[in-house]
């Protein structure tokens, strides 16, 4: 009995300081997000731990700020009219979204036409690409900035969505025709001979058979790509330049920071407004969400 | 093609063989032109318009992906037409030719191409030799930027392993630990700039006397201390970095740990306990061992990501106060001084630094069955 006496005391002792280090990488994100909704003079002047004691309570004025594309006009706690710029994240979130999803699709059907092709046709070279394939999984993408920064300004595809796109198909495509090829060489055989004897040719096959069988896999490798390209400042500073008209999320709230550096009001509202689409995918689809990760882990 | 048989003689039949053929080569002409029509105005279109932001953004991404499936189905339209035995031998190519054709631009061919420039002047117009390895190798905020990866590699991969473990382990023993778990996994949603944010504003600083708001100091000031500008303090200000990389991987190193506990058979661990050892000594004895290969994995991912870290250190220091990295001294190289052969050949370090992790890939790869 001492024994399981013993066990319950130490079960206690680890909740509680499983408790501590949960509460303790929390609280960034928890100061953050009560910081958003704070009036601006009280972020200045107080903690946000002491938002409570406040007389003002909570406001949706510094998102407003942020979203809107103008000057934006409200009225303050103390019943002052205040005109403020904004900062229009309302568009980089749209910009956001434009490179993403295509970021996302195109790479991942490319990938998945390729591992197909891998897995189960000949052709001569098969193991020497894959081999390649393998090879670059690793290699920092920082490699292919210089020279395919020259061949787009060669192109005109700086600034474009076509160029982003297409780049992070590049840096995107390794990882996705490995964990692909992965998942579609252990289809079973019978399956692909039974359909090539009814004379079904090879693209029906990649489009009817091997697609819907592979949605559990493209759909980890989705939720990881989609989290890269979302979050991703590298490769949207150098393809995207700095232009506001396709500046994303992360360029924009990277350069608040340099504008902004002192308005936390605004930028923990900013910050937020990057975070909420992946914290959404998170919480909603968290099982694909942990096995896309760990899938994922290495990239180059 | 089925009309090779008919009997020969009837010319009429003949005739119509050759239209059809004539007519099916048309279309084989034909519909790829209208493919890349539609896809060529969509291009203009989105480089010209002044529709509104929205309308433009959806355009894009219905042209972006819809292009792709049409390509795809083209040229497998194409293909089809032709006569079979040359079909077969190029069917594969459909499949495979567009990722190979993408991964030699952007990938394969640029390595060579950065290696190729990084001999050059910033203009790659004079070659220079190895001027910009030996620059890479003994300017003093290269070597800065190279003992800070260096830290960065050790502390930001001991501490999140480090941490990792220790919840995993803990978690595993405790009630509610999909409920821990996942809260200590949330922040990797979160990116490196947003991140950055976040931990700016707890090493928010205001001078003694004003109230503190960044949290970090709101405790120093609370047991007596002098409010600190923290990324200001050289050598120290690195570790207050890495503490966000920290901050973002320990969830990934937990997760993987986590599972791969999941996978110690619990009789080695029932025999151990029953022997009397401690639970550190089964942990430290059976557990670890057992779990050894995911650590390494776990450990090469991150050591992986600190040796590329870039966004941390651009969002909140710029490289400032000599918290330099490799990466970042690269996007200077690029976008500050213009210097192409300098940025090519900082790229090219980066990519021997991963080579024996490559190395090794190919090796677990080649033992691989089926190819």
């Amino acid at each position: 009995m001492a024994g399981i006496h013993k066990q319950s005391k130490w079960t206690y002792l680890l909740v509680l300081i499983l408790l501590g280090i949960v509460i303790i990488w929390s609280i960034p994100i928890f100061g953050l997000l009560v910081s958003s909704v704070r009036p601006r003079d009280e972020v200045m002047s107080t903690g946000w731990w002491r938002a409570l004691e406040s007389e003002e309570g909570f406001t949706l004025d510094n998102y407003r700020q942020v979203l809107g594309g103008s000057d934006q006009t409200f009225v303050n706690a103390s019943g002052e009219t205040v005109r403020a710029s904004g900062d229009n994240l309302t568009q980089a979130f749209i910009n956001s979204l434009t490179v993403t999803i295509p970021s996302v699709i195109i790479p991942i059907l490319i990938a998945a036409a390729a591992a197909f092709g891998f897995a189960w046709l000949e052709f001569p070279g098969r193991k020497f690409f894959f081999t390649l394939v393998v090879a670059i999984l690793v290699v920092p993408l920082q490699i292919a900035l210089i020279p395919i920064l020259r061949d787009y300004q060669t192109l005109g595809l700086t600034g474009s969505y076509l160029g982003i796109w297409l780049a992070h198909t590049g840096f995107g495509l390794p990882l996705a025709i490995y964990l692909l090829y992965n998942y579609i060489s252990t289809i079973p055989k019978d399956i692909f001979e039974s359909a090539f004897l009814d004379g079904a040719r090879p693209m029906v096959v990649f489009a009817r058979l091997v697609l819907p069988l592979s949605v559990p896999a493209i759909a980890s490798l989705a939720i990881f790509q989609f989290l890269w390209v979302w979050n991703d400042l590298l490769v949207a500073l150098v393809f995207l330049g700095g232009t506001n008209d396709v500046a994303v999320l992360t360029q924009k709230l990277a350069s608040m920071v340099g504008s902004r550096g002192q308005d936390w009001h605004l930028l923990t509202a900013g910050a937020f407004v990057t975070m909420v689409i992946p914290l959404g995918v998170f919480f909603s689809l968290q099982r694909y969400f942990v096995k896309g990760l760990m899938a994922g882990s290495v990239k180059g | 093609m089925n009309t090779n048989i008919t009997p020969a003689g009837d010319s009429k039949e003949r005739g119509n063989t050759f239209l059809v053929s004539l007519g099916r080569l048309a279309v084989s002409i034909f519909i790829p032109l209208v493919a890349f029509a539609v896809l060529w105005a969509g291009f203009i279109f989105l480089r010209d318009s002044n529709a509104p932001q929205t309308i433009i953004a959806l355009v894009a991404i219905i042209w972006g992906v819809g292009g792709v499936a049409l390509l795809f189905w083209v040229t497998d339209y194409v293909v089809n037409r032709m006569p079979i035995v040359v079909a077969k031998k190029i069917q594969p190519f459909v499949f495979v030719g567009p990722a190979i054709a993408i991964l030699a631009w952007y990938l394969f061919i640029p390595t060579m191409r950065s290696l190729y420039l990084s001999f050059f002047g910033p203009q790659s117009t004079n070659f220079v030799g190895l001027k910009n390895y030996i620059y890479a190798f003994t300017d003093s905020r290269m070597l800065e930027a190279f003992r800070n990866n260096l830290l960065w590699i050790i502390l930001g991969t001991g501490g999140a392993v480090g941490f990792g473990l220790l919840i995993a382990l803990l978690a595993d023993r405790a009630k509610g630990e999909k409920f821990f778990k996942s809260l200590i996994f949330m922040p990797m949603a979160i990116s490196f700039v947003g991140a950055g944010v976040i931990w700016r504003f707890i090493y928010a600083y205001k001078p003694l006397g004003e109230a503190q708001i960044g949290i970090l100091n709101a405790i120093v000031t609370l047991f007596g201390g002098e409010p600190q500008a923290w990324f200001t303090i050289r050598g120290l200000n690195n570790v207050f970095l890495i503490v966000i990389l920290v901050w973002l991987q320990t969830g990934y190193a937990m997760v993987i740990i986590s599972a791969a506990l999941k996978g110690v058979p619990s009789a080695i661990i029932e025999a151990g306990r029953i022997d009397g050892a401690s639970e550190l000594r089964v942990i430290r004895s059976i557990i670890i061992p057992f779990i050894a290969g995911t650590l390494v994995t776990v450990s090469t991912t991150i050591i992986i990501l600190s040796l590329k870290i870039f966004d941390i250190v651009f969002t909140m220091t710029n490289g400032n106060y000599g918290t330099e990295v490799i990466a970042s001294m690269q996007y200077k190289q690029m976008f500050r001084f213009y210097d192409y052969g300098r940025g090519s050949a900082i790229a090219i370090v980066l990519v021997i630094a991963v080579i024996p992790v490559m190395w090794y890939n190919l090796r677990q790869f080649s033992k691989r069955e089926g190819f």
